[in-house]
């Protein structure tokens, strides 16, 4: 990357501040106001047009001079994984589902944002004292939690919240040196992105910006966004499991899927699709080029938006990019600055001056 | 009140480690007694000397400083492993945000390594603490960790609904501030007794703090001062008591019932709902230590009902802590010059 790229390799203290408030807003799939809210905010200066389609995706185009352009999708979720309430119970405490892919053992022993005032609650747990040796080797079900939001009373309870609400977990978003750490970096990692992206458009293009939802129930923003768009070709931004911790036995751990620190995971094939080959090729060479590190993210399962959007309309050439995170849905994640900066950085300068000749196979 | 409490779970403080908590109920404690001092391991001792006629006879009110927590036990590859201090369900530990407290405090997190480095029969299962990691997200935490260092939870307090506590260490710190209470209530009324307000060390180890404390002290009879488990989803009922409907009066072979009869005619007497638990052996609490520190003392027992205990999130009524700093403080001033005449087994 030349030094006249306009994208800093440090966050500036406002897209530290975006990236935090992204990571601390509730939005689980299907309520993802509190998200969208805040991107347009943001981004509505630097909008040539700006939408919220019948799901609620945040549609943005920033046209660009010149008349034929290479219509270009970027794409990034803004819901969650999460709960939802679905009752509430005798004594006051909230009975709640899972919303996406969530391990019932990352769930005990954490404070949650409740609903759209947020109200704070506990997912408690049973006293180590009170449980039997044969209830310690088992995992707690999910139907046996509940949230407690400091209420005795199904009344008072049900004054405070409907069945129906979304709860997140409620992790304060940190920078800590190189590191940032919170919740649902999977995917506001992405829409901080995407945002940052739309204040400083690649050049030569027209850049459609789809702030997705309900990626995290089936990828189902995303099919009609691309549907409306229309796009040449499009990049989905998201956030990629880093599984690179060290194996119980010393073993060597060689399916780590993305390690925190080399830089973008570019996809070359998950469960849901397979990068176009052309696009694989610009990003790689565009990062090498450029001296911006990156990594092939290991092929494997998983899925982003771009399942849904290769397969709209006569197909759109997509692949993604990924931020990679530690320990993604669960109730902190952490992801570096670097990663974080060059993913905007390799995307910026791929997307510059993008012609329809890359996209041969 | 909340203030204090709020501080004082944010302290590390663990079992062996009360340093930062003992400084904290200090400075606490020294504008509300006459004398203050720390014992040869480490518990605080406040004194606040009484209006009888010397020889006067002592109090001691007394509740343990300690938190359960984690402690380093080996590094692997930028990891940290971890052992537990206190008893702990590993269940709740993953995704726990944690402080390393290496050359310098590191915040951390526990984490639940991925299932394929994982031993195969743990698909489904809980992940025992041995295989748990904690993440400093530091390239090489060895030039700032060592096993032996202390590792603490950190998730913040949070308030609830009605005048509701949540967060780490209410079990004992709500206990340290119902003393605190009692205190500032006795400071404004008439009390014959000498009161011994102590903040305990390693109560959730070996009860070192209470052994030495009543050693030490001999105070004529004692009073510890915990948590006990509050009712909640799929809890047995006879072993739980309601959260906000007051504290419990400890009764079983830890308890003299002299103390236990005064306890209750106190609470009677201040209209706080006071209800009996029943400990048929070991109570788990200092009291279990009082009883037989020294020559031995007569002891009771108050707890204040706690939800999730030993977990990061415990719950506690603040109107219930309020309430037992109530009691004992009804409790100490009733106590008087014949007190001791009356104290009997039969």
């Amino acid at each position: 990357m030349g030094l006249n790229s306009p994208i800093p390799a440090r966050p500036s203290a406002a897209h530290l501040r975006l990236l935090k408030r992204l990571s601390e807003a509730v939005g689980i799939p299907g309520s993802e106001s509190e998200v969208r809210k805040i991107i347009r905010a943001h981004i509505e200066p630097f909008a040539d047009e700006l939408r919220t389609d019948a799901m609620g995706n945040l549609l943005v185009i920033r046209k660009g001079p010149g008349r034929r352009r290479l219509r270009v999708m970027l794409a990034a979720h803004m819901d969650e994984v999460g709960f939802m309430v679905i009752s509430v119970g005798s004594e006051g405490e909230l009975k709640f589902e899972t919303v996406g892919g969530l391990d019932p053992r990352q769930l005990l022993g954490k404070p949650v944002w409740v609903g759209k005032d947020r109200l704070p609650g506990v997912i408690g747990g049973k006293p180590v004292h009170l449980a039997t040796r044969e209830e310690l080797k088992q995992t707690v079900k999910v139907e046996s939690m509940a949230i407690d939001i400091g209420v005795s009373k199904k009344e008072t309870a049900e004054g405070k919240v409907e069945a129906g609400a979304g709860a997140t977990f409620a992790t304060p978003f940190r920078r800590i040196r190189g590191m940032v750490r919170g919740k649902a970096l999977d995917d506001r990692m992405g829409v901080a992105i995407l945002a940052e992206l739309l204040e400083h458009p690649p050049e030569g293009i027209e850049l459609q910006a789809a702030f997705t939802v309900q990626e995290e129930v089936g990828l189902r923003g995303a099919r009609i966004a691309a549907h409306a768009l229309n796009p040449e070709v499009a990049i989905v931004l998201d956030c990629t499991p880093a599984r690179d911790l060290p194996a119980w036995d010393g073993e060597e751990n060689t399916q780590y899927n993305a390690k925190l620190g080399l830089g973008p995971a570019i996809y070359v094939a998950d469960a849901r699709t397979l990068a176009h080959p052309g696009m694989l090729r610009h990003l790689v060479h565009t990062a090498e080029s450029s001296g911006i590190p990156y990594q092939i993210r290991q092929p494997g399962g998983g899925g982003t938006d771009a399942g849904a959007i290769h397969l709209t309309r006569e197909g759109i050439p997509s692949i993604s990019v990924s931020v990679p995170a530690r320990y993604i849905h669960t109730a902190c994640s952490i992801a570096t600055v670097s990663d974080w900066r060059n993913t905007v950085r390799l995307v910026h300068a791929a997307v510059s001056g993008l012609s329809v000749s890359v996209l041969g196979r | 009140m909340l203030v204090l409490l709020k501080a004082l779970i944010q302290l590390p403080g663990l079992s062996g480690y009360e340093g930062p908590v003992q400084r904290r109920m200090r400075a606490e404690w020294e504008p509300l007694s006459d004398e203050v001092r720390v014992g040869r391991i480490g518990s605080l001792y406040a004194t606040m000397r009484g209006s009888g006629q010397e020889p006067r006879k002592s109090v001691m009110l007394a509740a343990h400083m300690d938190a359960i927590g984690l402690m380093a036990s080996e590094l692997v590859d930028g990891f940290i492993r971890a052992a537990p201090i206190g008893g702990l369900d590993a269940r709740v530990l993953p995704g726990q945000p944690v402080i390393v407290h290496g050359r310098r405090d590191l915040p951390g997190i526990v984490v639940q390594p991925p299932m394929h480095i994982l031993p195969e029969d743990l698909r489904r299962k809980p992940i025992p603490l041995k295989y748990l990691l904690v993440d400093v997200g530091l390239p090489n935490p060895a030039r700032v960790v060592r096993p032996g260092d202390l590792i603490s939870f950190a998730q913040p307090p949070t308030e609830l609904g009605e005048d509701v506590l949540s967060g780490h260490s209410l079990d004992n710190r709500a206990s340290l501030v119902a003393i605190t209470e009692c205190l500032r209530e006795l400071g404004r009324r008439e009390h014959g007794w000498d009161v011994l307000a102590v903040a305990t060390v390693q109560e959730e180890e070996t009860f070192a703090g209470a052994y030495a404390a009543g050693f030490e002290l001999k105070p004529s009879v004692a009073v510890a001062v915990d948590v006990t488990w509050a009712r909640g989803p799929e809890l047995p009922e006879h072993k739980t008591f309601p959260l906000g409907k007051g504290p419990t009066n400890g009764w079983g072979p830890n308890m003299h019932p002299g103390i236990y009869s005064a306890l209750e005619a106190a609470a009677k007497r201040v209209e706080i709902p006071l209800t009996r638990e029943v400990l048929p052996a070991n109570c788990g609490t200092d009291a279990f230590a009082l009883q037989i520190a020294g020559e031995g003392l007569p002891t009771g027992l108050i707890s204040i009902p706690l939800k999730y205990m030993h977990t990061p999130v415990e719950v506690v009524s603040l109107k219930d802590v309020r309430r037992t700093g109530r009691l004992l403080a009804e409790f100490v001033a009733g106590l008087d010059a014949d007190f001791m005449d009356t104290l009997s087994w039969d």
